[in-house]
């Protein structure tokens, strides 16, 4: 512990505020007893499917695929998610058996 | 809301907040080790994730705590590390329509997981969205508590291999972004958000592509909309 107590409870408040800060803006500039302008209600729309994507890029963003073991884990893991879940459309079984698949994997590579 | 209606509801929600449970516990107990190592205790760690709830960025949060005294930076690094959640808010807001009492909880707990199974499962028809609602945002809150807990107090005395068992999350994503894309009228913006990102990834690298990656996103959504409306 490099700050004292008081310093170290500052910085949590303040990393506390800066993300309470991204969460609330939204809904503080468009409260819920108004209707958000059309471009607003058209993000509110489109934004969700793209941002899952975005999601999906960043949890891999460090895997490398110039060296061993070449993103393999995660692309077979992947490609298997993708083929049982449009085949079953069982959230929990596609998910457990995607993990359970990559663990299997990162002991084998 | 009678006790009953919550019960049903939280009964619902949970099954698809295990996978949170998962990831959560694991990463969370991370968390409370990394931070034992550097000399925060349990309460500390605890402190930061029931006040901050902010993933990712309470790692980051660890080089300030070990470094000189600067709020300011801390405030400033918290909105960049957390800039996603602004698009997480506009894409809630009709649904957190009306939600009264627990509107601010919810608000306080948008997470990216939180986000992506709210935004992605409909609440049973039978069950009110409120409590189902309430029920995801609540039970991810208190793992990611109960995680860094666990971490703080036996996480050094647990020695289970969980290698890769954090990919619970990014499969979590892959779901229910395979949900949006069966919608015939989310398919393409769902395909440009994979492949904006991973433009981005590569152009800017993985430290700083989250914000390049939303600014890339926001302005193809609004020229396809001009094109769409002219």
């Amino acid at each position: 512990m490099q700050l004292n107590t008081v310093e170290t409870l500052i910085t949590i408040a303040a990393i506390a505020l800066g993300t309470m800060l991204t969460r609330f803006l939204p809904f503080l500039l468009f409260p819920d007893h108004h209707r958000p302008p059309d471009t607003i209600r058209y993000l509110g729309r489109t934004l969700p499917p793209a941002m899952m994507g975005l999601l999906i890029i960043y949890c891999l963003r460090d895997v490398s695929f110039v060296s061993m073991p070449y993103g393999i884990p995660e692309l077979l893991s992947i490609t298997v998610i993708v083929v049982l879940h449009s085949w079953k459309r069982n959230v929990l079984l596609s998910i457990s058996v995607g993990t359970a698949l990559y663990m299997l994997l990162l002991h084998l590579f | 809301m009678n006790k009953q209606e919550w019960i049903k509801a939280f009964k619902a929600a949970f099954p698809y907040t295990v996978p949170v449970l998962t990831g959560f516990l694991v990463l969370g107990m991370a968390y409370g080790i990394l931070m034992q190592t550097k000399g925060y205790g349990t309460g500390w760690s605890v402190l930061m994730s029931a006040v901050a709830f902010c993933g990712s960025m309470q790692f980051v949060a660890i080089t300030l705590l070990t470094a000189v005294f600067d709020p300011l930076q801390a405030f400033l690094l918290s909105i960049m590390v957390n800039a996603r959640h602004l698009f997480y808010g506009l894409s809630m807001l009709s649904k957190y329509k009306g939600m009264g009492k627990v509107r601010p909880f919810l608000i306080y707990t948008l997470c990216d997981e939180t986000f992506s199974i709210s935004y992605g499962i409909t609440p049973p028809a039978d069950v009110s969205p409120r409590c189902f609602y309430l029920g995801i945002s609540l039970m991810n809150y208190l793992y990611w508590v109960l995680g860094t807990f666990l971490g703080g107090t036996v996480g050094s005395f647990l020695h289970f291999d969980t290698t890769g068992l954090d990919f619970v999350l990014t499969a979590l994503f892959l779901v229910l972004f395979l949900e949006q894309f069966y919608k015939q009228e989310n398919r393409s913006t769902a395909i440009m958000g994979l492949f904006a990102s991973a433009v981005c990834l590569l152009i800017f690298g993985s430290a700083n592509m989250v914000i390049p990656s939303m600014i890339l996103i926001l302005l193809i959504l609004l020229a396809e909309r001009k094109r769409i409306c002219s």
